[in-house]
């Protein structure tokens, strides 16, 4: 069983933005990067499955050469080998370009599985691992929270609205990891040593066969902002029946809200 | 511009989220100066044109097929870029729902065109603009399309108003191909949460709570005023990790993110993944006993005080007013 996890160099969620200069780009200068939340419970999921049935786990990130950091992170929680894709055409890739590099890499590796999170955090585009699948012609579960695979069989559970679907499909496909799935592990020590010296695989454009003209994003951006600040609150202030009173009396009068 | 709508049905039943695409559809075309249609697959549910048609679309393509009868990405992904060809679709609209971001990605992949995701602003002024959440809302982008390019958007729920501008809603039966055996991913059954209220994504009215909850029995107060609101159930993450709540109930950057017209935060101090979720709702009440906790920045109203007194008469008040009403 051999399994490649998608995996995203992200900028953790305690980050603070701010508009870069250029007043299109966040300046994310401050930002501690980490790999994105959802893709440890893929990686998590892969290292299970190669602990119960033997196989490789190899990671996979398209990005710059800080992303390495990434996949050292997956490495020591215990994934083999490691992919870096990175060429100066790939610095603006959207959801699109971005799968569409992930299944040029693909064809070139052995796997029977590909996981990816359910969303990458700061884009929330929550599209790469079902685009993925589609170019490669194969099925697509997304925001998985259990997984049962028996021979080539897999039984998972899917959040939907107000419930959990059941979903049978097969391998080869790719499956969306949301948090329940399991409990990403801690690197241990010795993962973290042995991490250091495995390999990490490098390939730009021209070794994945990709045209940089085609990975144009398929939108421009214009403009970044931040929120507006919200207009200042009231505070209400008296004995609590009271100021539940006046609340309500707000939400229906001032607000409109009920 | 030629906008084609994905109206999302389940059970029979049209939801708000389709009905405000379509109006959005509809704006779309009016100032581009095209045409706006839908498509609606499921078993049975040719009868939903006429609201589709109400709301702005010229056409409503139907695929009523035992196929579509329990929802599939594969089925429903390659009907869907059937009817966008067959109607030539230059922007392809879904709502940000559990299936529209299942399906919208496979229905563009299948086109090979751009999807831009959770859309909360349109400026057709001057060219067509889109505007997103980045972050979980900590900063907002705009986009153009590539001129000349079909694109597909996802469109975030419970921001856009449902409109009326009457059009024919003509029904024109889909000639979908699909054949039992592109379902490779099926769905054996849902599993519905027992007694649940709306889900959080959904809801225009969200009774939040945190780490101030202080277990799980405690939650029937918030349910109580949810439910006399009309409204979900919402959670911090600590709620959640302490296993009193179900994640899908999580409002935040690793939760969902939110923006219904009310939303109720009590015992949840504010951290900046659960502001990050929510900060973009219309009003936002704060109850609190501790007046320095982070939520009264962002709070339209606050009480300072214990959750345990303050929600129960709240939802009498509540009560009391819905009676006088
Ligand atoms: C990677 C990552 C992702 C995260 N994603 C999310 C996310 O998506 N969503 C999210 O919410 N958090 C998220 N968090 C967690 C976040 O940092 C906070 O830890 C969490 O939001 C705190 O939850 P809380 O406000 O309920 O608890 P606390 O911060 O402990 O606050 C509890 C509040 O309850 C008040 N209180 C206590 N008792 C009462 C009472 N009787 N009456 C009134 N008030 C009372 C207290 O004054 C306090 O302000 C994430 C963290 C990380 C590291
Ligand atoms: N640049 C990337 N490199 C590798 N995997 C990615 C990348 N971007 C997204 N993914 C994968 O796709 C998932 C969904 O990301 P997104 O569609 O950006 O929200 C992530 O959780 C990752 O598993």
């Amino acid at each position: 069983m051999n399994v490649l996890v998608c995996v995203k160099h992200v900028p953790d969620t305690e980050t603070r933005v701010k508009v870069a200069a250029d007043g299109l780009h966040l300046d994310l200068g401050e930002a501690n990067w980490v790999v994105n939340p959802y893709d440890e419970y893929a990686v998590e999921q892969g290292l299970q499955l190669k602990e119960k049935l033997g196989g490789e786990v190899t990671v996979i990130t398209v990005g710059g050469d800080d992303a390495t950091k990434s996949l050292r992170q997956a490495l020591a929680m215990g994934a083999d080998k490691a992919v870096l894709c990175s060429d100066p055409a790939f610095e603006d890739a959207d959801p699109w370009s971005t799968a569409r590099i992930l299944a040029a890499a693909a064809a070139k590796l052995p796997c029977d599985l590909i996981l990816s999170g359910k969303h990458g955090v700061g884009g929330d585009n929550q599209q790469v691992g079902s685009l993925l699948g589609q170019l490669m012609g194969i099925p697509v579960v997304t925001v998985v929270t259990g997984m049962d695979l028996e021979g080539t069989s897999l039984m998972l559970k899917r959040e939907v609205e107000g419930g959990t679907e059941v979903v049978k499909a097969s391998l080869p496909c790719v499956i969306s990891c949301q948090k329940g799935l399991n409990e990403p592990r801690y690197p241990s020590l010795k993962g973290i040593m042995a991490a250091k010296k495995k390999e990490i695989t490098a390939w730009k454009a021209a070794d994945l066969g990709l045209d940089p003209a085609t990975l144009a994003p398929s939108f421009q951006l214009k403009k970044m902002e931040l929120p507006p600040p919200r207009p200042a609150g009231k505070i209400l202030s008296g004995e609590i029946p009271d100021q539940v009173k006046e609340l309500v009396k707000l939400l229906h009068d001032e607000a409109k809200a009920i | 511009m030629k906008v084609l709508v994905f109206a999302e049905q389940r059970d029979g039943k049209l939801k708000k989220a389709s009905l405000e695409a379509m109006s959005v559809g509809r704006d779309l075309a009016d100032a581009t100066g095209g045409s706006a249609a839908a498509v609606v697959l499921g078993q049975g549910v040719a009868g939903l044109a006429e609201a589709l048609g109400k709301a702005g679309a010229e056409k409503v393509f139907v695929g009523d097929d035992a196929l579509f009868a329990q929802y599939s990405n594969d089925a429903y992904g390659l009907a869907v870029g059937k009817a966008a060809q067959v109607f030539g679709a230059e922007a392809l609209l879904f709502s940000a729902t559990a299936m529209g971001k299942d399906l919208a990605p496979k229905v563009t992949a299948r086109l090979g065109i751009g999807l831009l995701s959770d859309v909360t602003g349109i400026v057709t002024e001057g060219g067509v603009l889109f505007r997103r959440p980045i972050y979980a809302g900590k900063a907002f982008a705009t986009l153009a399309p590539q001129s000349g390019k079909p694109f597909g958007l996802t469109l975030r729920p419970n921001v856009f108003p449902v409109k009326d501008s009457p059009k024919a809603g003509e029904v024109v039966s889909l000639d979908h191909g699909v054949v039992p055996g592109d379902i490779k991913a099926v769905v054996e059954k849902i599993v519905t949460a027992q007694g649940e209220l709306l889900d959080v994504a959904e809801a225009n009215v969200i009774v939040s709570g945190g780490r101030g909850m202080k277990g799980p029995e405690n939650y029937k107060i918030l349910e109580e005023l949810a439910r006399e609101m009309g409204g979900a159930v919402g959670a911090s993450r600590a709620a959640v990790d302490a296993g009193w709540i179900s994640h899908s109930h999580q409002v935040g950057q690793t939760g969902k993110v939110v923006s219904p017209g009310l939303y109720i935060a009590c015992g949840i101090s504010g951290a900046i993944q659960h502001l990050a979720g929510m900060s973009s709702s219309k009003v936002i009440v704060a109850i609190n006993k501790d007046p320095e906790a982070p939520i009264f920045k962002v709070a339209t109203y606050g009480i300072v005080g214990d959750l345990f007194e303050v929600v129960p008469l709240f939802t009498q008040a509540v009560k009391a007013m819905k009676a006088g009403a």
